[in-house]
């Protein structure tokens, strides 16, 4: 299953710092993070790019779904 | 499902919008504005307190118009690339008394931290002391991230509140372009310097258009000083860090072409004997580290430097405008309790900002849940 992330309204740096922390410590190959703006969006796109993730990210109801998977 | 793509995302993006930003800052001061002081969040934002009456120093008083032109141009940005979301609800009152104290810390400095770096490449070497004194406080402020620490959550909310703080600043900017005097000129609100830092200023139409780039900019990119630091200390990110350098290297360079790089602590002594200042300076460092701490762990606990603050309101952020509103406060109780540079206040508010901040900086440590 994967893991999900809840960074919905928290300021930066939050929402980089715990997908960062939950694409280190999982131990599956997906985490699903939700955040609610674009710039969160780019942020962790970042950092997950950084650690070796690829990013896809769908909008709904002004909450973006953001779908990291090990490459 | 998409890929995120925006060029203004991409480390490129940022760097190129860093020189821009750079040149824009020093051409400012080439048309007008104080001395490195082209762009100053702080310092602007401390005239339009001074404008508005909330403190009575002669010298700085002037409703900068590039404030609300920086809101109103990251409102815009943020209208036509569909990222406006009103959203509030994560401690505003703490934003509040962090927004004020980060201002008072940056005015004993003088100078936030886009300041700090033009005064830098402006030859101002007690600019160094700042600058050292902005990466301890960004410093401590990691800490106490690493620790836990944060703010709580925002949700989202109704327009309504989300347009306040571009309503506020539209009419700010208004009152910049018409200038009306509410009673005998020099007594009553709006004030204006005749003399001083405050009586400097770029013609307003060009500082609206400066403004409005910027805002927009800095909105598309997210540019953000504080942040910057905050990366590279944090987690080794260099992104963020990449524009301020390209802003520092594009500023520098502007200076050079311009004529306004006079490297030194002060500019020596004038016939009479008298030590010449830096532009909006002063010498005693210790107060010059200790402001900036003050400020950049201020920012580090609020999530970003004034500028980003400001822009952040104009996306629609209730919680950035109450940061910005607390930085207005600050000003004038900065001014009107003689807290400013080395004024007879100032060590004694340093501490004590210091001991607020800390606490704050503690109890808010805690951690999210990861999953909600």
């Amino acid at each position: 299953m994967a893991e999900n992330v809840d960074a919905r309204g928290l300021s930066c740096p939050q929402p980089v710092l715990m997908t960062r922390q939950a694409l280190q410590q999982t131990g599956g190959d997906e985490v699903v993070v939700l955040v609610d703006t674009m710039t969160q969006v780019h942020n962790c796109t970042r950092i997950a790019e950084k650690l070796g993730w690829q990013a896809n990210y769908q909008e709904k109801d002004d909450i973006y779904e953001l779908t990291l998977r090990k490459i | 499902m998409k890929r995120p793509k925006d060029l203004f995302a991409t480390g490129a993006g940022i760097i190129i919008v860093g020189l821009i930003l750079g040149c824009l800052a020093a051409t400012l001061q080439k048309l007008g504005n104080p001395a490195n002081m082209g762009i100053c969040v702080a310092c602007f934002t401390r005239d339009i307190a001074g404008a508005l009456g909330l403190h009575r120093a002669g010298i700085v008083q002037y409703l900068r118009p590039e404030i609300p032109a920086f809101c109103l141009g990251a409102f815009l940005a943020a209208l036509i690339f569909r990222e406006f979301r009103p959203r509030t609800g994560s401690a505003p009152v703490v934003r509040f008394i962090l927004g004020m104290f980060a201002m008072i810390g940056a005015l004993i400095f003088l100078g936030c931290p886009w300041r700090a770096m033009l005064r830098l490449v402006g030859g101002d070497w007690n600019a160094i002391l700042g600058i050292l004194g902005l990466i301890v406080g960004i410093g401590v402020g990691v800490g106490f991230l690493r620790g836990g620490f944060n703010l709580g959550r925002s949700y989202p909310t109704r327009a309504l509140a989300g347009l306040a703080m571009p309503f506020v600043m539209a009419a700010l900017l208004v009152l910049a372009i018409t200038y009306p005097h509410f009673g005998e000129e020099g007594k009553a609100a709006l004030f204006r310097s005749t003399k001083g830092p405050g009586a400097a200023a770029a013609h307003v139409i060009v500082s609206i258009i400066v403004g409005l780039i910027v805002g927009f900019l800095a909105q598309r990119t997210r540019f953000c000083t504080v942040g910057g630091l905050r990366d590279v200390i944090l987690m080794r990110d260099f992104h963020l860090f990449s524009g301020l350098l390209a802003f520092l290297i594009a500023a520098f360079a502007m200076n050079l072409i311009y004529g306004h790089f006079h490297p030194g602590f002060t500019l020596g002594t004038s016939p009479e004997g008298e030590i010449i200042k830096q532009p909006a300076a002063h010498t005693v460092q210790w107060l010059n580290f200790t402001g900036m701490v003050l400020a950049g762990l201020s920012f580090t606990l609020a999530g970003g430097c004034p500028g980003r603050q400001i822009f952040l309101s104009g996306e629609g952020d209730g919680d950035a405008a109450m940061f910005v509103f607390g930085m207005l406060t600050g000003a004038g109780v900065a001014h009107n309790c003689l807290m400013v540079a080395d004024q007879p206040t100032a060590p004694y508010i340093a501490v004590i900002g210091l001991v607020v901040v800390l606490i704050i900086g503690f109890m808010g440590r805690e951690k999210p849940a990861i999953a909600r």
